[in-house]
């Protein structure tokens, strides 16, 4: 039996995280949007063949996380999630790129290799950092934050609903799996008869489901316009925040600090 | 709007799948009547109710509701009027925290902030669910979850009050609560209920459903004094009348 319930509930831990009220999620969301948005492009703008650069930045997630007070288990569940996504992407560089570039005793190191750990790193850095942006901010207040902006309305709407709305549906979809497996004698997955009456339930129960809330909606005068409310930045440490990273940020791209810190230590010796 | 009146004619609905739910169905309600709508499973309670604020459109006949006939251009205007409370909560629960989704109605009336927070806090209170206010509302218990979705209503002020199964999964006192809260809301209210003896306590008309038409209009009293016409519609006395001694003992004291 699949813990189908404590799943399902886990699908929604990132929203409740975001109503703490830790400093991090005190601070203005145009703020902690900024803040991401500059760490990624930072972080994208390091070279292929940078792995000791990108080290300091995870600086960053870690601090974020402790301040803001959210569990790393959570988030390294979320990251398994993507994994394969991420070795997908970066798998072939170490086919096509085969000039070597290091040797450990017999082991040869190819520049395949060596960026196949950068982009993973990179992409392991900046996932983390969107979802601590909306563990911190919660999804509603990015949007207002993002049409503020200038982003047009319906594509906000869009991105808000589509959020909200796959909840629901998963929710609905592992309900009729848990139904199907409680009534279910053997319980080894499921039976392929069943998959094609399983599979149309669930098509019309979800449909059923949106259509039901969004009826919901309309009948609480929604009219596709929503009215998206942020709570206003505090200034002053909304600005220091947003400073200080981005001088850090800059500082990480700049000098390659534990190459830095390698030759301040050892003296520069060659 | 002065006046909250409905008026239905000859209304019927078919479900795209070809079931009956309602035929030729003739209503007039008028201001300030509080109506309890009763019958068995699937004889057209909810069906009709759907009507009444445009989540479904009839087949043949028409609605009206203060003097409006329901179409898709006077819809924005009716649903202003005319505040569902749905069977299901889960449906009418959309928003991250119990708070929000209070206020997603008067935020969408265009209300200032100020407003919201008054109304959201008011509507929060009279359900006694003030305490749920950051809680997310589907970590709430069907009870908790019901409260909230008819406080999602009580934040809009409607003229018309309508409700499906109002008081199902709620506990005696949270039960008692809302009859109470119920019978302070002077205007225009339909419920449809399996709840009897609310109808009774409540409700001074009763239209009883079988079948997606109406098998008797009238005051609640005689309808349920009525033996033979409720065990038609699969309903039974309310406890409240039934010659029971223990019943009829509590009766005597309590305002059942
Ligand atoms: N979405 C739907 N599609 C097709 N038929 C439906 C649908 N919803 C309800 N029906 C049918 O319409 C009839 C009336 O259903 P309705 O939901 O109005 O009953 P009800 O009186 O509210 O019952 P209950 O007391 O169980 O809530 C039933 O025969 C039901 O099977
Ligand atoms: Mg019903």
């Amino acid at each position: 039996m699949v813990k189908l319930e404590s799943n399902w509930l886990d699908l929604r831990t990132l929203d409740e995280l975001a109503l703490q009220k830790t400093p991090i999620h005190q601070l203005g969301a145009g703020t902690k949007l900024g803040t991401t948005l500059a760490f990624i492009m930072v972080i994208a703008s390091f070279s292929r063949y940078e792995v000791t650069g990108l080290i300091p930045c995870v600086f960053y997630p870690i601090v974020l996380i402790t301040l803001g007070r959210l569990p790393y288990q959570l988030l390294l569940k979320r990251l398994l999630l993507v994994a394969p996504v991420i070795l997908f992407i970066g798998l072939f560089n170490p086919l096509f790129d085969r000039v070597p570039v290091a040797a450990v005793g017999p082991l040869v190191v190819t520049g395949g290799w060596i960026s196949f750990l950068s982009i993973s790193v990179k992409l392991i850095l900046t996932i983390t950092a969107a979802l601590i942006l909306i563990a911190t901010t919660g999804i509603h207040a990015i949007c207002s934050t993002l049409y503020r902006l200038g982003v047009p309305q319906p594509l906000v709407v869009q991105i808000l609903f589509m959020y909200r709305y796959i909840h629901v549906l998963l929710e609905e979809v592992l309900k009729t799996l848990q139904a199907y497996q409680l009534r279910s004698c053997h319980n080894s997955g499921i039976g392929y008869q069943a998959w094609g009456s399983l599979l149309g339930q669930l098509l019309l129960r979800t449909i059923a489901r949106a259509q039901r809330i969004y009826q919901a909606m309309l009948c609480r005068g929604y009219d596709g316009h929503i009215i998206l409310e942020t709570t206003a930045a505090r200034k002053k440490p909304d600005l220091l925040y947003f400073a200080g990273w981005l001088l850090f940020f800059s500082l990480c791209r700049l000098v390659n600090l534990p190459q830095w810190l390698g030759t301040f230590i050892t003296g520069g010796l060659p | 709007m002065s006046h909250h009146t409905l008026d239905i004619t000859d209304l019927s609905y078919t479900y795209p799948d070809g079931t009956a739910a309602l035929s030729a169905l003739s209503l007039h309600i008028g201001h300030g009547e509080s109506v309890a709508i009763v019958g068995a499973n699937g004889s057209g309670k909810t069906t009709l109710l759907s009507h009444l604020n445009g989540v479904l459109l009839p087949t043949a006949g028409t609605v009206n509701i203060g003097g409006f006939p329901v179409t898709k251009q006077t819809l924005p205007q009716i649903r202003r009027t005319v505040g569902m409370v749905f069977q299901n909560p889960d449906d009418q629960l959309f928003m991250p925290t119990v708070y929000e989704d209070v206020a997603f109605g008067p935020v969408n009336m265009g209300l200032p902030s100020t407003d919201v927070k008054a109304r959201v806090t008011a509507a929060l209170t009279t359900v006694g669910a003030l305490e749920l206010s950051d809680r997310p509302p589907y970590r709430l218990s069907g009870g908790q979850k019901r409260a909230v979705a008819i406080a999602t209503v009580l934040a809009m002020e409607p003229a018309i009050l309508v409700m499906d199964e109002p008081t199902a999964a709620l506990d005696p006192w949270a039960r008692r609560q809302l009859i109470e809260l119920l019978r302070t809301f002077t205007h225009t209210k339909i419920i449809a209920t399996h709840d009897l003896d609310m109808a009774l306590d409540l409700c001074e008309r009763t239209i009883v459903l079988a079948n997606g038409s109406i098998l008797k209009d009238g005051p609640t009293a005689e309808v349920f004094r009525n033996l033979p016409l409720l065990a038609q519609a699969h309903l039974e006395q309310p406890f409240s009348l039934q010659n029971c001694p223990l019943c009829s003992k509590s009766m005597g004291n309590n305002t059942l």
